[in-house]
């Protein structure tokens, strides 16, 4: 069974850039990617006392407008910054072994640090969080390989320290769901 | 990172629960989830979790109450508090009885991440301490003092009776008794068991060593002394000091040591600093300290001091019918010791061993089964691998007619397998009724 990706844009992120991204996932799940437009409510994840975006909102949002198939996976790309309720700040969200995940352009940009613009590195890390947040739908934990793209990161700089690249055990489990129909990793 | 550890988070909000559950769940944990104060106790029933995150306010229990009742079923519950009202009240509190950590919400994901990480190293520490003392007190019950005879019965109870008190306790006996092994024992069953025991050896030493090695020493306090040096009553500080030999001591450390045991300080040979020190006092002795006293050799505030709880060893003459069960234990152990396959002592090397008096006690008797180890051919110990002293003793003590000799075969059969006559019946070659005769016909009667 061949999985199909589909990235869901609702941000500025340029179709080129998407699909250099597109290319990136298509290599690590051996999987047809589409990249698509989305129009998301966004109005309605905002919390003003925090002036950031409930993820968790969103992402329900996302699952009533998709048709889930068990070979079929969801990332949406947004701009605006995305919280869950105990926590200061998320790069990204993705529902375990499930279909959707979400992740946020933000805190990727060297802009949100106030350090002169980077698009070329912008790119890469969004290309490693989309990468990462697919894994975790797909059924992988954090990794404790230090440059795997499933490697869990707090900060912009661990992003950077990793590959866009999954480790050869993280790999083969994904090989592994992938024959499987995406069931199991 | 699929761990294999678990995390239990007690939430009323729900959307605060499942959002935590996804972040962990990443990280590979078990997660579970209460919604309140019930819940969360049905789940701690149900199995131990590794980290628990707790909120504050909740309806009904509150988390600082459902705190006290988590100490309650798991004592060593590592929790960690998450709330969004924080107070300083609370973290005072929530701290004082035991929790992990107090954090307000939102978090820096970093930080919880860490957070929850050093909990579970610190819970995995507390564990392994844990198994790691259980597995001290085992090997400690294995000790090597051997014996079941009314007199070892009584060192034992003794020593169950006034090893958990604090109580300086005496133990007197011939040399080569085992007085160490007791001292051991007795430490080993006490309080200060995870401390060590330091033993001083004060027959060995002249005095002025000796008190250097008690006290310690600083840099230059005499020639030679190029470094400060921790004296063994330091060494033993939470532990337990174990005096050997301590009849030797001379008068000028008697009131020394007198001192230092009634006000538990003292300063280095050559220092200033006083160095105070907690230790439990063992002390054995094979010396009549009355004597001692009354000659003027021993202090006898020193010895009240001391002389607080006695133990009285007795000689191996005096049980013999331990010697079997003794030897047997050591032929076992040289056996392992030096890979020889000789696993048994034949009932003549066995009479030998119990007629013989054993002046030098239990170790005398090691050495004569090492030694005889050595020259022994396996499967078993021969009455010609026995040392010539022990084999001449006998022959004293077999001379006389035939009736001398079997009255003490037939006794020493009787005590080396403590008086029990089937056994003995056995070894003997006799019947029981034939054997109950000769006990009549010699007089021969069953020590009390």
């Amino acid at each position: 069974v061949t999985a199909l990706i589909h990235i869901l844009t609702a941000s500025h992120v340029a179709g080129k850039d998407l699909a250099t991204i597109a290319r990136a996932a298509e290599r690590t799940f051996a999987a047809p990617v589409q990249v698509e437009a989305i129009r998301l409510d966004l109005d309605k994840a905002f919390d003003a006392s925090r002036s950031q975006y409930s993820s968790g909102i969103l992402l329900a949002e996302i699952l009533s407008q998709i048709s889930s198939t068990t070979n079929e996976k969801y990332i949406v790309v947004v701009d605006v910054d995305l919280y869950i309720p105990v926590l200061t700040f998320i790069f990204g969200e993705a529902q375990f072994r499930g279909p959707a995940a979400i992740v946020s352009t933000h805190r990727l940009s060297n802009l949100f640090y106030g350090i002169p613009n980077d698009k070329g590195k912008l790119v890469i890390r969004l290309a490693k969080e989309v990468v990462h947040e697919l894994g975790h739908t797909f059924g992988l934990y954090h990794c404790h390989q230090f440059e795997c793209v499933m490697r869990s990161s707090t900060y912009v700089e661990e992003i950077d320290l990793k590959r866009v690249e999954m480790c050869a055990q993280c790999a083969s489990l994904i090989h592994e769901a992938c024959q499987t129909g995406m069931e199991k990793a | 990172m699929d761990n294999n550890s678990s995390l239990l988070i007690i939430d009323d909000e729900n959307i605060v629960r499942d959002s935590l559950s996804r972040w962990f769940r990443e990280d590979g944990f078990t997660i579970g989830t209460a919604e309140n104060a019930a819940a969360a106790l049905r789940k701690l029933q149900d199995q131990r979790w590794d980290v628990i995150l707790l909120d504050i306010k909740m309806p009904g229990m509150d988390g600082m109450e459902l705190q006290q009742r988590i100490m309650e079923i798991d004592p060593t519950a590592t929790i960690i508090f998450i709330t969004a009202h924080a107070s300083v009240d609370t973290a005072v509190q929530a701290l004082k009885h035991g929790a992990f950590d107090y954090v307000t919400k939102p978090i820096d994901p970093d930080y919880l991440s860490h957070l929850v990480q050093n909990a579970l190293k610190q819970r995995h520490l507390a564990t392994e301490n844990i198994k790691l003392k259980e597995s001290i007190t085992e090997f400690f019950k294995a000790d090597d003092i051997i014996g079941d005879s009314p007199q070892m019965q009584n060192v034992y109870e003794l020593i169950q009776t006034v090893a958990p008190t604090d109580t300086t306790v005496m133990i007197r006996g011939e040399s080569g008794t085992g007085k160490e092994l007791i001292a051991r024992a007795i430490h080993s069953n006490s309080q200060r068991r995870y401390f060590p025991i330091v033993t001083v050896n004060c027959g060995a030493l002249p005095e002025g060593i000796l008190e250097s090695e008690l006290f310690g020493h600083e840099r230059g306090a005499f020639t030679g002394a190029q470094y400060r040096r921790k004296g063994k009553l330091e060494l033993a500080d939470g532990g337990t000091l174990f005096l050997d030999e301590v009849g030797n001591i001379s008068m000028k450390t008697q009131m020394d040591l007198l001192r230092v045991l009634e006000t538990k300080q003292f300063t280095r040979v050559g220092g200033n600093e006083i160095i105070k020190v907690d230790f439990r006092v063992i002390c054995a002795t094979n010396k009549d300290l009355e004597r001692a006293i009354a000659d003027g050799t021993f202090r006898e505030d020193l010895y009240y001091r001391l002389n607080v709880f006695t133990i009285v060893v007795p000689p191996l003459r005096e049980r013999k019918s331990d010697i079997p069960l003794m030897a047997n234990y050591f032929v076992k152990k040289y056996a392992q010791i030096m890979g020889k396959p000789i696993t048994t002592i034949a009932s003549g090397a066995m009479d030998v061993l119990v007629r013989y008096d054993w002046p030098g006690n239990v170790r005398e008797l090691e050495n004569a089964i090492e030694r005889a180890m050595v020259v022994g051919t396996p499967p078993c110990i021969s009455p010609q691998n026995l040392p010539f002293q022990l084999m001449d003793k006998k022959k004293k003590h077999s001379g006389g007619s035939l009736a001398a000799m079997e009255k003490e075969h037939i006794e020493g059969t009787l005590v080396g397998n403590n008086w029990n006559i089937s056994r003995s019946a056995d070894i003997l070659g006799i019947d029981r009724v034939t054997l109950y005769n000769k006990i009549a016909k010699y007089g021969l009667q069953k020590p009390a």
